[in-house]
């Protein structure tokens, strides 16, 4: 194969969810974790949400100063970033991080629900509507919340905590922000223009803000657990999960160079929007694999990113069950059913995930669903991303050994 | 490998055929450039919303394309769609509906506004029900279809996309008040990797509603001059005393010069170089030193292949706040060096207001202007000069000069730095 020191290489993987804290966990998940989930039903119910494993946000974010200044949704973004930056050797390196790029996938971060509250409240008692400018606004919000609640904030906590600098992009769009984000990493790489980048997102799903963006359009999952799979003929829906992933990826000679071992390489990354009118999304994700380059054969773990949204979750089955006629042999594995959906950070926790089986050379246990995930006790060398928004976006990435 | 269709480093060279804006000055380049050189401010007391108490109660609005309860996202989408009505004309690129090339968006974050939070919590009314549980479950029983398709991330996005029809995801980034400058840097990165012959890059920003103004002025970031709206805005002078929230949009269709040249379209300008660099110093303020601004300055230079002596003319990013002029003035004093004594440096953000998120794009087509029209547009309200601040800001009057090679700047919280190198055909 040709390779020209180009190819981009995954170096560094930091990735923490509801099962896990650091990539030994989720390995040891992937390993052994048939129809293990952990799934809070109660506490916003009727919506299920995945919860965020305790973290000592500490250990990465040392400086109180610095955790005060941030919600949760950073304090997870930030966390993962320093374990992908200390599990590629870039972590205080200060000549290193100076010349490694920030990508983010981000939306914003989260409102102050007991002031929103308390400004409901005020204003429901009263017709005046000089109100909300001379006596409640300025006394409930206070500064440092609109920092914490403004998209590029994550990235900016990542360089100031971690010392990132060479340069900064958030992007923005759902599911399309972490679309955009890896594709704009591998591109940037692929192409010359850098030789290093660390590219993720995060979500913090326990926050009744978010449930409420999210189910405005009805697209929230009601009543108790189901897998993505099985979703579809009930309405269909996602459950939010808290997670935070973050890949350092490094272009192949820049990371000989420096004498890493990669976990994988990302052998080409593919993105689309179509309009969702009937059938759109199985033809867009067909149109999007035969674009990739150097497509294997036999057999391909397809780790799916179905977010359980109806109709697009059974488009995408369609879509997966035609792969053989491109010689691939699919054994599906959807992530979300075990991890939730994490909207921007779900693309870059798919790649984190699909890193630690190509390295450990393990397919995923198979939870939910028989007929759609089948048994596989053999090993594969190529995994599959998907993505598909929930109402819109689509992507997909090609991994296979480093 | 260099042939007139590329750069010194051989990458195809990126034109501009197409360009478009409206800022509270006017809805087209011709309104704005007579306003901009006349040094006009579209600065004025905010109307859409009581002020009373507010430190602060004016901005640049854009008051005439929409109806005044329009939410912030509603504005923002026909700023952009009107922006990008005139960039494509322009350019005569593609068919209706379907511009050949992809969508990068500088867009502020989506959130709901109180209109949209009180709506929710009237009709959960007879829930039961208090606070957020009150809003979900209202949400969760009615149709709020078109609330929903404003208020996701994606939705401005979304919406350019399917008017324009443009190709691949619609691309939203935010770096902040830097976002016009990424914007614009992702299309020129999209067309030298060869990866589109032409690119869409808008900057909008319609965020002059309650909770915004409260939340910069509670930073302390407004200027307070409230009995004189047109007036406080004054980049550069001594007694500058913080920005003003403006409103805009503008557009840049860019192509590759061989595919602009093939379909015979005419070249308005080039963008030349890019750049950006990341500060970690502070979350509103960058370091002491200016070397992450120096360093985006800088690359945006190395990256268009010129010295920067052939810098004529600097679209400063000019916010007025004590912090920001200061710095900039550093930093371009560390890039050009002598060269800065003879550099003349305006921000049209002394008319116009700080458009945030929509900022670089719409002074990116303000410098395209500014080379066409061979005329400087000016800094006004330049009354006292500051004696920190040596620069030649073109004050008060618009002034004629021959323009080849403009340096356009970029600035935002969270450590956004970026640099456009805009060239003349």
């Amino acid at each position: 194969m040709h390779d020209d020191g180009r190819d981009v290489l995954i170096t560094g993987v930091g990735l923490v969810s509801s099962l896990g804290k650091d990539t030994g966990e989720h390995v040891a998940h992937l390993c052994n974790g048939a129809n293990a989930y952990a799934v809070d039903e109660q506490r916003f119910a009727p919506y299920c949400v995945h919860p965020l494993s305790q973290l000592d946000f500490a250990q990465q974010i040392p400086k109180k100063s610095d955790l005060k200044q941030m919600e949760a949704w950073q304090r997870i973004g930030v966390y993962a970033a320093g374990l992908a930056l200390s599990d590629a050797g870039i972590a205080g390196d200060a000549e290193l991080l100076q010349r490694t790029h920030l990508v983010v996938a981000a939306g914003s971060g989260e409102r102050d629900i007991g002031v929103d509250c308390d400004v409901l409240d005020k204003l429901s008692q009263t017709d005046d509507s000089t109100a909300l400018a001379k006596q409640v606004l300025p006394s409930a919000l206070r500064p440092t919340l609109f920092l914490a609640q403004l998209s590029n904030m994550l990235a900016g906590n990542i360089s100031i905590v971690h010392g990132v600098t060479a340069s900064s992009r958030t992007f923005m769009g759902e599911e399309i922000a972490g679309l955009a984000a890896i594709e704009n990493a591998f591109r940037r790489i692929a192409a010359g223009q850098i030789d290093i980048a660390i590219v993720g997102g995060a979500l913090n799903a326990e926050r009744e803000d978010l449930l409420l963006g999210y189910e405005l359009g009805h697209n929230l999952w009601k009543g108790s657990y189901a897998s993505v799979w099985d979703r579809a003929g009930a309405g269909g829906g996602f459950i939010p999960g808290g997670m935070g992933a973050f890949l350092v990826l490094e272009a192949r000679a820049h990371a000989t160079a420096r004498n890493i071992e990669p976990y994988a390489r990302i052998v080409d990354v593919a993105t689309g929007r179509c309009d969702r009118t009937g059938g759109a999304t199985q033809r867009a994700l067909a149109e999007l694999y035969g674009g990739l380059r150097d497509k294997p054969t036999g057999p391909l773990t397809v780790l799916s990113g179905a977010s359980g949204a109806a109709p697009a979750t059974a488009e995408e089955i369609a879509f997966i069950e035609s792969l053989p006629s491109h010689g691939a042999e699919p054994i599906v594995r959807a992530f979300g059913s075990t991890f939730g959906h994490g909207v921007e950070a779900h693309f870059p926790t798919g790649l984190a995930l699909a890193a630690l089986a190509t390295r450990h050379k393990l397919t995923p246990k198979a939870t939910g669903n028989a007929e759609i995930e089948r048994p596989f006790t053999g090993s594969t060398s190529n995994a599959l991303v998907t993505c598909v928004g929930h109402w819109r976006g689509e992507g997909l990435a090609l991994i296979g050994a480093a | 490998m260099m042939n007139d269709h590329r750069d010194a480093m051989g990458r195809p060279l990126v034109a501009i055929t197409g360009a478009g804006i409206v800022t509270s000055l006017g809805r087209d380049k011709a309104e704005n450039w007579a306003a901009l050189t006349a040094g006009r401010s579209g600065i004025k007391r905010i109307e859409r919303f009581p002020t009373d108490g507010l430190r602060t109660n004016f901005a640049a609005t854009v008051d005439f394309l929409t109806g005044e309860a329009s939410p912030a996202p509603a504005l923002t989408i026909e700023l952009a769609r009107h922006a990008t009505d005139e960039a494509i004309r322009e350019a005569a690129i593609g068919a209706q509906g379907r511009f050949p090339g992809p969508l990068f968006l500088a867009t502020p974050p989506a959130e709901l506004e109180w209109p949209q939070r009180k709506a929710l919590y009237h009709a959960g009314r007879n829930s039961g029900l208090t606070g957020y549980q009150r809003l979900v479950d209202a949400a969760r029983e009615g149709d709020w279809d078109e609330m929903n398709s404003l208020f996701q991330f994606a939705s401005v996005g979304e919406h350019l996309a399917q008017r324009f029809g443009t190709r691949g995801i619609p691309v939203s980034v935010s770096t902040a008040c830097a976002s016009g400058a990424t914007a614009i840097q992702l299309g020129v990165e999209a067309i030298r990797r060869g990866e589109a012959d032409a690119a869409l890059c808008v900057g909008t920003d319609a965020s002059v509603q309650i909770e915004a103004l409260i939340r910069f002025s509670l930073l302390s970031a407004l200027s307070t001059r409230n009995d004189q709206p047109e007036h406080a805005s004054r980049p550069f002078s001594k007694d500058r005393d913080g920005f003003v929230m403006g409103e805009g949009a503008a557009a840049l269709v860019l192509e590759s010069y061989a595919a602009a040249k093939a379909r015979g379209a005419t070249v308005l300008g080039f963008v030349r170089g890019c750049g950006e660099r990341a500060d970690n110093y502070h979350r509103t303020r960058s370091k002491p030193d200016a070397s992450a601004i120096v360093g985006a300055i800088a690359n945006a230079i190395t990256d268009a292949c010129i010295p920067a002596t052939k810098i004529d003319y600097v679209n400063a990013h000019g916010t007025s706040t004590p912090e920001n002029d200061k710095m900039e003035y550093l930093a371009l004093k560390q890039v050009l060096g002598e060269h800065l004594t003879t550099t003349p440096i305006s921000s049209s953000k002394s008319m116009i207001g700080h458009t945030l998120s929509a900022a670089g794009a719409i002074e990116a087509v303000i410098s395209l202007l500014t080379i066409h029209n061979g005329m400087l547009p000016p800094t006004i309200n330049y009354d006292v000069a500051d004696p920190e601040i040596p620069l030649d800001v073109v004050p008060n009057v618009a002034r004629p000069a021959r323009v080849e090679t403009v340096l356009s700047n970029s600035f935002g919280f969270g450590g956004q730095n970026a640099a456009l190198v805009i060239g003349a055909p």
